[in-house]
């Protein structure tokens, strides 16, 4: 309906406009271009078009979007569009988009971390349950946590991503380090010191910092936060238990001892990447692109072969030994906007996305884990993910980050009092608790 | 050596006519004046006036975009947890550290350019202008992610091509403490934007008439005391204008400290913190409150400039 008198309006604007002078006309040339291309997102009388709002990656989700949309005889086409590469810019043009109500928004690949706060606010669809049981199955658990929000799924998991301890067989070996039992960061750290060779890890005021302090704290047995709330002066943090504490203090060791690269405190994932591809490599906990990087720079001819030979892969490093690690999760999972037009075609789509061939497919090409246990049991994957069992371990074991519609503000605060982490004392958690709950209760700006 | 000038004063006064009476001309040139410039009064109007108003009204309220159920009213709540707030203290002292170092930096800078240009022989100065204006063509964040890139470690080249200064080795790390950092935003704003002021200045210079700088010569005064004698005071409008533009402009600072610091280490802005709360935290209410605060801040550093140094922006009309 909006359509038409849209293109009434614009007519008439444009009658207008050609009578008076040129300025006027351009200017309603320009208007009604910008209303054409408004009116395009419905389609005209073909397959529905859903557009899926997706975050960068290297194609994959453009290729699964064309298979779904062919798979889909002509019930639908899925279109995507680009999202900004940080998680936190991601999630700053959804929120926007979506409070303004932009039915232009079918799909949306959504950060976990965000997702309360999108289910909270009202921009998913309910998930239909038949859906939710179908989509659920066989998929780790901390996936499935992540998509979760007070007790319902409200998105679909797609792939789940963690991190693993990546270190160089030969300094391992050298270190007399034995990588087949669980390691602690306070060996890694002696093992660094004694073989003069590097420990890399994320320091950069970012939410990669928070994503460390949250494997630390889960680690040595606590959460971020201890009970949640929707009431925002009613969520019980956990930076000052005793678990809090002991992460603080391994953050303190591993900063201050000498191991980290220079640039520690402003060093990101990619950072730690080139560090662990140099010659004083030892210990790097990363996500798992880091290999099919390392892989790529070597048919590129800028990293000798023998470099990725020497990686070697274990589950993330534990806080004391005899506790095992909560290793951080990460990923990707689908979101449904509720002022979609198209609510259960879209739905109907994430079904065909995250299909275990389009998760295998995803994973073989784009080297991002899948969600689904079933996908690292393929001989491909195996083929190309030597180190597949070991994320799928490492997915199973992994703990989310804090779960809250006010993720920002407490990812914000850590990231404030955090940083640098060479800073961090226990004392530290309780400043960061005071300033989250200060923020929280509208006191303090952050 | 007699050569005859006319007394300077008659030259650069501009003749105006006497106070109280209106000539029929300056009637007709006001109403003129108004029916051209009415139109694009009005769009501003809109397009500025309702923004700053409706920021001025949600500043009241505790508004969050993504609970909108919620939005209750706070007064003037918001403007007293800012202004008791640290932070917000911080980031003003930033904010004037940057403006002040960057436009007294560009000012001098500007105008030795200035002098380069005006001097330059006619057969280069064309060259000579296309390439002073070159970074002011580039976008701010483009400039930000080139300066970024050449002071960090893992990209730059600054470490290794200055590691014979004291202080400055291969592990260098410019973005992980306040004052490098400030250093870097700081030499990025002001080879970004020393051509705006040049520029200026230059316009500026073009305004001195030559038969001054003559006259001065002919009395025989130095090259330093023409400049401070002559030319300067006869350009003080030209130059408050720059330094007016720049300042606001400066006060606004973002783009560089987003691309390389994104606000750690206490490098964070006025503009920063507004960016923060309201696209970030989502709280639209306090995010208002930041922004009208900055908006007061700029209409402040306007007027002292206007009345202070009794900047007349109609003199720049050239009247005379």
């Amino acid at each position: 309906m909006s359509r038409n008198s849209k293109d009434r309006s614009s007519g008439r604007a444009a009658t207008r406009g050609r009578r008076r002078q040129l300025g006027g006309a351009a200017a309603a040339a320009v208007l009604a271009s910008t209303l054409a291309a408004c009116g395009g997102g419905g389609g005209g009388g073909s397959a529905p078009v859903l557009n899926w709002y997706i975050n960068p990656d290297s194609g994959g989700q453009a290729e699964i979007a064309q298979r779904c949309s062919d798979a889909s005889n002509g019930a639908y086409t899925i279109q995507t569009s680009q999202l900004p590469r940080e998680s936190s810019a991601q999630r700053e043009q959804l929120v926007r988009r979506l409070a303004a109500s932009d039915a232009s928004i079918d799909l949306m690949s959504l950060d976990p971390p965000y997702i309360p706060e999108f289910a909270q606010a009202g921009f998913l669809a309910p998930v239909p349950d038949d859906l939710a049981e179908r989509v659920t199955e066989g998929v780790v658990q901390s996936s499935i946590d992540s998509a979760t929000w007070d007790g319902e799924l409200v998105a679909i998991p797609f792939w789940a991503n963690t991190q693993l301890l990546w270190y160089r067989q030969s300094v391992a070996e050298a270190a007399g380090l034995d990588m087949t039992q669980p390691v602690t960061w306070d060996q890694l750290v002696t093992a660094a010191q004694e073989q003069g060779k590097l420990l890399s890890a994320q320091g950069r005021r970012a939410e990669s910092l928070v994503v460390w302090l949250n494997a630390l704290v889960e680690s040595a047995g606590g959460s971020i936060i201890e009970e949640n709330s929707e009431n925002p002066e009613d969520i019980q943090l956990g930076l000052t238990s005793p678990a809090a504490a002991r992460a603080a203090e391994v953050m303190n060791t591993v900063a201050n001892s000498g191991v980290v690269g220079a640039a520690f405190s402003t060093s990101s994932e990619d950072t730690s990447a080139t560090e662990f591809e140099g010659a004083d490599a030892g210990f790097m906990v990363n996500w798992p692109f880091v290999y099919s990087r390392a892989l790529s720079a070597v048919e590129a001819g800028t990293l000798d072969a023998s470099v990725p030979e020497d990686y070697g892969w274990a589950l993330y490093p534990a806080v004391d030994a005899g506790q095992p690690s909560a290793p951080p999760f990460g990923g990707i999972d689908l979101g449904v906007s509720a002022v979609s037009q198209n609510v259960e075609l879209a739905y109907q789509a994430t079904e065909c996305i995250t299909s275990d061939e389009n998760q295998t497919y995803y994973m073989t090409t784009n080297g991002n884990p899948a969600s689904s246990a079933a996908v690292y049991d393929d001989p491909e994957v195996l083929e190309v993910f030597p180190m597949a069992p070991t994320i799928l371990e490492s997915l199973e074991a992994a703990a989310n980050r804090p779960q809250t519609p006010y993720y920002s503000e407490v990812s914000g605060a850590i990231q404030r009092e955090y940083h640098p982490p060479s800073s961090v004392t226990p004392e530290t958690g309780e400043r960061a608790q005071a300033l989250i709950e200060a923020v929280l209760s509208g006191d303090q700006l952050l | 050596m007699s050569t005859t000038t006319l007394p300077p004063t008659e030259k650069t006064q501009p003749v105006a006519a006497p106070r109280g009476t209106i000539s029929d001309r300056s009637r007709a040139e006001r109403k003129l004046g108004w029916l051209l410039a009415g139109p694009a009064f009005v769009v501003m109007l809109l397009v500025t006036a309702y923004p700053i108003l409706q920021a001025l009204w949600y500043s009241l309220f505790n508004y969050r975009l993504t609970d909108p159920e919620n939005r209750s009213f706070r007064g003037l709540g918001n403007y007293a947890v800012i202004l008791s707030d640290g932070l917000w203290w911080q980031a003003l002292l930033v904010t004037l550290f940057i403006t002040v170092v960057t436009v007294v930096v560009e000012l001098v800078l500007g105008f030795a350019l200035a002098l380069v240009m005006a001097k330059a022989l006619s057969s280069i100065r064309p060259v000579v202008r296309a390439a002073i204006l070159i970074p002011y063509a580039v976008i701010t964040v483009v400039s930000a992610f080139a300066w970024a890139f050449a002071f960090r470690i893992e990209t730059g080249f600054v470490n290794s091509w200055f590691a014979w200064l004291p202080g400055i080795t291969a592990d260098t790390d410019w973005f992980g403490g306040q004052w490098t950092s400030l250093l870097v935003i700081c030499l990025a704003e002001i080879w970004k934007t020393t051509p705006f002021i040049s520029l200026l200045i230059l316009a500026g210079l073009a305004q001195v008439p030559d038969v001054l700088q003559e006259a001065a010569k002919v009395d025989g005064a130095t090259w330093w005391q023409r400049m401070w004698r002559v030319t300067i005071p006869n350009m003080k409008a030209a130059i408050m204008v720059a330094l007016l533009f720049r300042t606001l402009d400066a006060f606004r600072i973002f783009d560089s400290i987003y691309i390389m610091t994104a606000g750690a280490n206490g490098t964070e802005s006025v503009s920063f913190l507004a960016y923060r709360q309201t696209i970030a935290r989502v709280e639209i209410g306090l995010g208002s409150a930041v922004s009208v605060l900055l908006f007061l801040s700029v209409v402040l550093i306007a007027f002292i400039f206007i009345k202070g140094f009794r900047i007349d922006l109609a003199q720049a009309r050239g009247e005379g």
